[in-house]
């Protein structure tokens, strides 16, 4: 029973798993607040800020709403449509590129 | 032995093994549980399209975007702090998926009370945060910010703040409702035979909000 589901499903681990995720997340979010607080700028504070982001969200999403312990099928069929979502950004941001290219063309003089 | 169960279970060979079983894809996984990701998995979309609308926003106004390391600064004790503001309600809302957490682990110990007492715990640091937002709101719209256009800078940012922290604070708020109901039914003894899978799926929901102000905090706040 240390370290994953038994047959009914069940999601019981070791407390203390819990209790580190938590700590991680907190030093993560303090070093987030850290990039703000510091003022980093520039490409760093964009990788910082991903970095962090990326760390918490998926420490959310394995440890807190168990997906490192469910089965392959689901853990795909509920992860996997979000990426979807990588062609709306690339598609909006080379229409945002356009407009503010035009904006910047028509509004300039 | 238990080792190896798990490492079957996650591999890709089971993964087609399920899907081409005719029925129950998700196998192990109670309806409850599967309707509940899958909800998220749309909510998941619609936080997606506003974000990415808040992203094309930003990109395409000529007009400075105001900084948020200011606008969300407080003046605590003689000292300005930047940001501090939303850096308490991020560490309110982990706080709240811990405690989340451990009511999931004592529901599954089969400790139903302490389980409905977290929850209830989650709840209380679910009403902190909104009240943080609200608190936030209304300095901001005393300053002068609305959806059409604010002091600070490009007219765009009133639109996505309300917006998107509306819509969140929204969902904080119907979360802390859901828990309220859940630690309550809980209490009143009617998962005794059922068990206390509820708890893991409420808890997916509160997460999930969580999981949504990370990218908020990351995307609006730090950017």
């Amino acid at each position: 029973m240390e370290n994953g589901s038994d047959v009914q499903g069940q999601q019981q681990h070791p407390i203390s798993l819990y209790f580190k995720v938590w700590g991680l997340l907190f030093v993560l979010s303090g070093f987030s607040y850290a990039v703000d607080y510091l003022q980093v700028q520039g490409e760093l504070r964009w990788a910082l800020i991903i970095i962090f982001m990326f760390l918490k969200a998926g420490l959310i999403v394995a440890v807190f709403m168990h997906m490192v312990w469910e089965r392959m099928a689901f853990v795909l069929a509920i992860l996997m449509p979000p990426l979807c979502i990588l062609v709306l950004i690339a598609l909006m941001s080379i229409e945002a590129d356009y407009t503010y290219f035009n904006r910047l063309f028509f509004f300039n003089d | 032995m238990e080792n190896s169960a798990l490492a079957k279970t996650t591999s890709v060979d089971v993964l087609i093994e399920d899907w081409a079983s005719d029925k129950d894809a998700f196998k192990n996984v109670s309806w409850g549980k599967a309707m509940m990701w899958i909800f998220l998995l749309s909510d998941t979309f619609i936080f997606s399209c506003f974000l990415v609308g808040y992203m094309s926003v930003r990109m395409t106004t000529a007009e400075p975007w105001p900084n948020s390391s200011e606008v969300f600064a407080l003046t605590i004790m003689g000292e300005h702090i930047p940001l501090i503001l939303i850096a308490i309600m991020t560490f309110v809302l982990i706080t709240s998926s811990g405690t989340m957490a451990m009511a999931v682990n004592c529901g599954y110990r089969n400790q139903p009370k302490q389980a409905a007492i977290l929850m209830l715990v989650t709840a209380g640091f679910g009403l902190c945060f909104v009240g943080m937002q609200a608190f936030e709101w209304s300095k901001l719209i005393e300053e002068g910010v609305r959806p059409w256009g604010n002091p600070m800078g490009a007219a765009q940012f009133g639109a996505i703040f309300f917006m998107v922290t509306g819509f969140h604070g929204f969902h904080v708020s119907i979360g802390v409702i859901y828990l309220i109901i859940v630690a309550l039914k809980v209490l009143r003894g009617d998962y005794e035979d059922r068990g206390y899978e509820i708890v893991e799926i409420t808890g997916l929901y509160w997460h999930f909000v969580d999981l949504v102000w990370v990218f908020i905090f990351a995307f609006f706040y730090l950017w």
